[in-house]
């Protein structure tokens, strides 16, 4: 969970913080195609809010509009305050880092972070100081005179950063801005950036289709699809409590198992197959009484046994799959109707010690708030 | 700020190369005068519309119906077609092997024959098409050579023939046609040879069944490169060619200069243009076809 | 798999034999004591020097490298911009019209081309000399230089730009410290480009050319027509010669910045 949150910092909660961004009916089409769909959404100062989704699903876009570099339709967009219609990027307190890094391939690392300081009010004298504090920040002193190619990658994105952060922005836009990074490096940089961001106190709004990256560096995020945005909310809840299966599906590994929401308490009875017991899950949000719903379950929440447990929901099946992964396994069960729930569990046993094997056939269980079930 | 960037070069494209073929058509439709400038009737500006509809009513087709009552003008449009196209085939010919070599060889020799092909491409074509006539006179090295070898007794005339224009084009063009064609050879997995040759194929097989038809749209691309300049060439036919060397291109140039029958000059170019029209489409549409496959 | 056969060696022998006997004959000869071009008659430089001596000669030159130079210079800007139309643009009214009047020079016989350019300056009446060769050049040079640099601009990072005026830049700076820096290879052989095809035209400078503004292509084709003469053997020696050092120093130097850059990059990596 980040620390953030859980040191209390919930701005979103708080009915009397100011948003520092906020998006108003905001619609962006393309000719005939709607990028954004009649979007709106609060992003408060210091947070470090994610936008995940699909390609395609807008968040490019979104983003882009903050920059200055799409125009809104229909809709405001507002900055501190400010009616962002009609300024050009070049007027905006908001700096970006882009997925390409865009760093100028003529210009030294110290030019390249000096790029935007030569061109705002700062006198001369102090470019060079501001440069050397960027620098630091990013632990490239040693590079400064070098040429981007003559750098990593990692070191580059880096200096995109450090380029981007310079202006001292009351807003960074970061696009993908780890995607082009193998995944170690990418892990370790996502902990580097949460640091940048508490130290310079900047508000950054990441552009991501990696769950994982949202979920790690993200006071918020916002799921979109098709220019909607799905949810908006804590890692924790988007991946706990997800409002739909779409974002359910979206962020990790989920069973889905479809049928009609029976009896709608606290918890939800699921009828999913003639002649087995319903299933039993909290109620997610909009399900109704006889219509369709679907039961969403992690897999790590499933367990599995060749003994009948005791345990509030149980099925039998006959294991299919088993993907071995090290740390941990994943079994695809196979039920009587034919649906597959995947059950995972940690490897803590040897090998050579773990029972389950194909063909077995294999209990799975789950308590009755390990589940959500969620409307169509 | 974009409105100024289109429009300077539009209108310099416009005035400078648009305008010059109206006014090249509107010569063509016009008559031939005996004063100078040499053909009559001028859109007069001043007298407005009327000015307009006489300059209208004055046009005719007589200079194309000319170029059809005069046999030269077939002779020259055909034998420009013949000539482009066998020297187009020729140059494929010598082309292709040298592309294949090229291909080939082994990466640290490929920049460096590169270089050499493109080299003569910076050179003078004025130079390289001279340098011919010094080798094909009848005193030339190669009459020298071939009666020092005993193979020809007595020195063949070669310049001023079709078969010194040939030489000429293939010579002159020969980078158009290697370049398009290595770079599809290039490109080429290799792995398909060892495919085909692992399916059974013999060397010879599996360049005819991979590698032929793989480099197609490069052999087309050289083609059109080769076959388009060639047919409107003047140069190498003025150069090399004899008097009886017929080539629209020269013929242009004498209408012009020689005759100073301007009007004739401009229907021929009109005519040269439109033979070139079905070519130059055909070149767009292979280039296309290429562009889309390879995204 | 890559096969050096023998044949692939022979083609390439033969081939590159005929590319290059040719002009290793005319510069040999160029170097011959006798008045007969194909017959050697000692070793001499002095076509050289008469060479130097021929005020026609050197006033085609002189000619030609100014026509060359301002219009090169000429068609570099235009071209440039063409291109930026080309490739940034998008729709805009005539479009088609554009792009055709901009690759159709490139496939024109030059007969045409300079024909039609006369009859213009014919009818504005404008005095044939090295303004309407100039004109002519540039127009036709101009479509080559903007086909270098819009491949160079198609694949061009449109992010770079974008930065730029991220980081404040207005448009105009942002193309002065950003875009022209990078595409700035790509115009500079667009140049060299245009400058080469000045020089080399003999067909349209002869129809926009006035008789005070011979070219050195056209010298050299009136003369070429009345046969082989040592002269011109010493004059396309030195053409040959500056051209081979050109290319191959440009080609050197660049090869040599790709080495580099690739070495640093491999370092970078590690």
């Amino acid at each position: 969970m980040p620390s953030d949150y859980a040191s209390g910092f919930a701005p979103w909660e708080d009915a009397d913080a100011t948003p520092l961004i906020s998006f108003d009916g905001v619609t962006k089409r393309f000719g005939g195609f709607t990028a954004i769909d009649n979007i709106d959404l609060q992003i408060y100062p210091k947070e470090f809010f994610a936008l995940l989704g699909p390609s395609g699903c807008g968040k490019t876009t979104l983003m882009r509009m903050l920059g200055g570099f799409e125009d809104v339709t229909e809709g405001r967009i507002t900055i501190d305050g400010l009616n962002m219609a009609g300024i050009p990027a070049n007027k905006r307190a908001v700096n970006m880092m882009f997925q390409s890094y865009a760093l100028f391939p003529h210009l030294s690392v110290a030019d390249n972070i000096a790029f935007g300081l030569k061109r705002s009010d700062m006198p001369k004298s102090e470019i060079q100081g501001r440069v050397d504090e960027m620098l630091r920040l990013v632990q490239l002193q040693k590079f400064a005179k070098r040429k981007p190619h003559q750098i990593s990658g990692g070191q580059r994105q880096r200096v995109a950063l450090a380029r981007a952060l310079a202006k001292a922005p009351k807003l960074l836009l970061l696009d993908e801005p780890l995607g082009a990074l193998d995944k170690k490096l990418r892990q370790e940089t996502q902990f580097e950036l949460m640091d940048i961001q508490e130290k310079t106190g900047t508000t950054f709004v990441i552009v991501t289709h990696d769950q994982e990256e949202a979920m790690t560096v993200a006071s918020r995020i916002a799921v979109m699809d098709n220019g909607l945005l799905k949810q908006v909310d804590t890692p924790d809840r988007v991946y706990e409590s997800p409002n739909s299966v779409y974002v359910a599906d979206f962020i990790g590994d989920v069973n889905i198992i479809t049928g009609t929401a029976s009896e709608v308490l606290e918890n939800t009875q699921l009828i999913w197959a003639e002649g087995a017991t319903p299933i039993t899950g909290m109620t997610g949000s909009r399900v109704v009484q006889g219509e369709p719903a679907s039961f969403v379950i992690r897999p790590e929440k499933v367990s599995i046994s060749k003994d009948e447990p005791q345990a509030a929901n149980k099925v039998e099946g006959k294991v299919i799959d088993i993907a071995y992964l090290g740390n941990m396994s994943t079994y695809h069960v196979a039920l009587a109707n034919g649906v597959i729930v995947k059950s995972q569990t940690a490897n803590n046993r040897r090998i050579a010690r773990r029972d389950i094997t194909w063909e077995d056939p294999v209990w799975l269980s789950w308590t009755d708030t390990a589940g959500l079930v969620l409307r169509d | 700020m974009r409105r100024l960037l289109i429009s300077i070069p539009y209108l310099w494209l416009l005035i400078l190369f648009l305008v010059p073929f109206g006014i090249v058509l509107k010569i063509a439709l016009s008559d031939v005068a005996l004063s100078i400038p040499p053909y009559t009737p001028q859109l007069d500006l001043s007298e407005g519309w009327t000015g307009f509809r006489t300059f209208w009513a004055e046009l005719d087709l007589e200079n194309f119906w000319f170029l059809t009552e005069d046999d030269l003008y077939w002779k020259a449009y055909l034998s420009s077609l013949k000539i482009a196209l066998i020297a187009t085939f020729l140059t494929l010919l010598v082309g292709f092997p040298i592309a294949y070599g090229m291909a080939n060889a082994p990466d640290h020799w490929r920049p460096t024959l590169m270089l050499l092909i493109i080299l003569p491409f910076w050179t003078s074509f004025l130079i390289r098409v001279y340098a011919w006539i010094g080798i094909l006179s009848n005193e030339g090295f190669l009459n020298q050579f071939l009666i020092w070898t005993g193979i020809i007794a007595e020195p063949a005339k070669i310049l001023n023939t079709d078969i010194a224009v040939y030489i000429g084009i293939v010579y002159t063009y020969l980078p158009f046609m290697v370049l398009p064609i290595y770079a599809t050879l290039e490109k080429l997995d290799g792995t398909l040879l060892e495919a085909a040759e692992d399916l059974g194929c013999t060397r010879i097989q599996a360049f005819w069944s991979v590698t032929a038809p793989l480099s197609k749209p490069g052999i087309i691309a050289g083609c059109f490169l080769v076959f388009i300049p060639a047919l409107g060439e003047f140069v190498i036919p003025s150069l090399l060619g004899g008097s009886d060397t017929l080539m629209i291109g020269k013929v242009l140039w004498e209408e012009f200069f020689s005759n100073r029958d301007w009007p004739v000059a401009s229907a021929v170019a009109v005519i040269l243009l439109l033979i070139l029209v079905v070519p130059i489409i055909l070149f767009q549409r292979n280039e296309q076809k290429q562009r889309e496959a390879e995204q | 798999m890559r096969r050096m056969t023998s044949f692939n060696v022979v083609s390439l022998t033969m081939g590159f034999a005929f590319l290059y006997i040719p002009m290793l004959i005319l510069v040999i000869y160029s170097f011959n004591a006798s008045k007969l071009v194909t017959v050697w008659g000692g070793f001499s430089t002095k076509w050289y020097g008469e060479l130097l001596q021929n005020e026609a000669f050197l006033d085609a030159a002189w000619v030609t490298i100014k026509v060359g130079l301002i219009s090169s210079t000429i068609a570099t800007i235009l071209g440039t911009m063409a291109a930026f139309v080309l490739v940034r643009s998008g729709r805009f009214f005539g479009r088609t019209l554009f792009s055709g009047m901009i690759y159709a020079p490139l496939v024109m016989p030059e007969v045409i081309t300079g024909l039609s350019l006369l009859l213009l300056f014919i009818s504005i009446g404008l005095p044939r000399g090295v303004t309407t060769i100039v004109l002519a050049h540039a127009t036709f040079s101009m479509c080559y230089v903007s086909v270098v640099v819009s491949s160079r601009m198609a694949s061009f990072d449109r992010s770079l730009e974008e930065a730029a005026y991220d980081l404040g830049c207005t448009g105009w700076d942002a193309f002065k410290s950003v875009t022209l820096p990078i595409i700035a290879p790509a115009v500079i052989s667009g140049w060299l480009l245009a400058f080469t095809l000045s020089l080399d035209d003999l067909v349209i400078a002869s129809f926009t050319a006035g008789p005070a503004s011979t070219t050195l292509p056209i010298k050299i084709f009136s003369s070429v027509r009345l046969g082989v003469s040592p002269e011109i053997n010493a004059l396309s020696t030195i053409i040959i010669a500056i051209v081979t050092v050109g290319v191959i120093t440009a080609s050197i130097t660049s090869k040599r910045a790709i080495v580099k850059k690739q070495r640093e990059e491999q370092m970078a990596d590690t």
